[in-house]
């Protein structure tokens, strides 16, 4: 293994793996500290990027909120982050969604990939989590 | 007492914290050193302590330094360094390990900056440069570099193209993020000078 790799490794802060793709609608919930309190705030929107970096990966969520285009980046192994949950699947053919920047309203909308039979479902929630262990 | 130990640049990453902040971070192999030599005032002149680092092939190493290392039961080394100052309890052959430093402590790390060969004053010293459209003629020379009949020279130190950066410089302030001792590794925080793989001295601000 690369020496930066395996350190990396050991400063890791937490384990935590991925269970969404590009496209899909998420929901971060997220710790923030004001003052002695300690409040979760839920971010919901589209993921369109995700950067492999090591311990510095990121995903891109963006959303729209009071017609104006909000984009957050959040780094996946940061303590701040409590729980993420895949609101709806996304079906899209690019790992980057920059395109939906430049797109309003019903334009921007993604479509929703579909499970059809119980046994097409197994398989493809089987096959995207095994993408991301291998990740 | 001066605490310093050499070592190489590995490469920079981040750390991050419990409360999830994050702090860019350069990791630093500090492999054990080996006291070689102590330098006295009354034999050298000045008192020191000559560190020995990174093991190497004793075909590899001038007779004179061979021979010196081997009369004092030492394995070979690559690269010598001196450290001022430093614990003078420690004998010859006594091994410093990356422990001599804490979590936490202010260091100052000084290694030889990258090479950019011959530049202009734009990347040297950061001339502002003029227009590149527009007509304009002037782009990226230092323009004037001085009055007419008085002082009728060019003042010494007038900044002009020239080799830039492969000199040895020291960044001062950093803090030491993380100590992994198993792999002599040592994270200090920011940005320490030169490629991968250059040689390093930290030391331990007073």
């Amino acid at each position: 293994m690369d020496i930066m790799q395996a350190i990396e490794k050991d400063i890791m802060p937490l384990e935590r793996t991925i269970e969404f793709e590009i496209g899909d609608t998420i929901r971060v919930h997220y710790r923030i500290i004001e003052g002695n309190r300690e409040r979760v705030q839920v971010y919901e929107g589209i993921v369109i990027a995700i950067d492999n970096k090591g311990i510095s990966k990121t995903f891109t969520v963006r959303k729209i909120s009071f017609d104006v285009g909000v984009e957050r980046i959040f780094p996946v192994f940061s303590p701040k982050i409590a729980k993420i949950e895949v609101v709806r699947k996304g079906k899209v053919r690019r790992a980057k969604l920059y395109f939906l920047r430049d797109l309003k309203g019903k334009a921007a909308k993604i479509k929703e990939r579909r499970m059809k039979s119980v046994k097409k479902e197994k398989k493809g929630a089987a096959a995207p989590s095994d993408v991301q262990a291998a990740e | 007492m001066k605490k310093a130990l050499f070592g190489k640049k590995i490469g920079m990453t981040q750390f991050i914290k419990e409360d999830g902040t994050v702090i860019p971070v350069t990791a630093c192999e500090l492999t054990p050193c080996v006291v070689v030599q102590k330098k006295t005032v009354e034999n050298d002149g000045y008192s020191a302590l000559k560190l020995g680092f990174v093991d190497q092939k004793e075909s590899r190493l001038t007779k004179p330094i061979a021979a010196d290392l081997k009369k004092k039961n030492i394995a070979p080394k690559r690269h010598f360094g001196e450290v001022e100052n430093f614990d003078d309890s420690l004998e010859v052959g006594s091994e410093i390990k990356c422990t001599i430093f804490q979590e936490n402590d202010t260091v100052e790390v000084t290694g030889i900056s990258k090479g950019h060969g011959f530049t202009g004053v734009i990347k040297r010293y950061g001339f502002g440069g003029g227009r590149i459209t527009h007509g304009s003629h002037f782009h990226r020379s230092p323009g004037s570099i001085g009055a007419h009949t008085y002082p009728a020279e060019v003042w010494k130190g007038k900044k002009m193209p020239g080799r830039h950066g492969n000199k040895t410089v020291t960044v001062k302030n950093l803090k030491i993020v993380k100590i992994l001792e198993d792999k002599n590794i040592v994270l200090i925080s920011g940005a320490i000078p030169g490629r991968k793989d250059t040689l390093i001295k930290v030391t331990i601000a007073n």
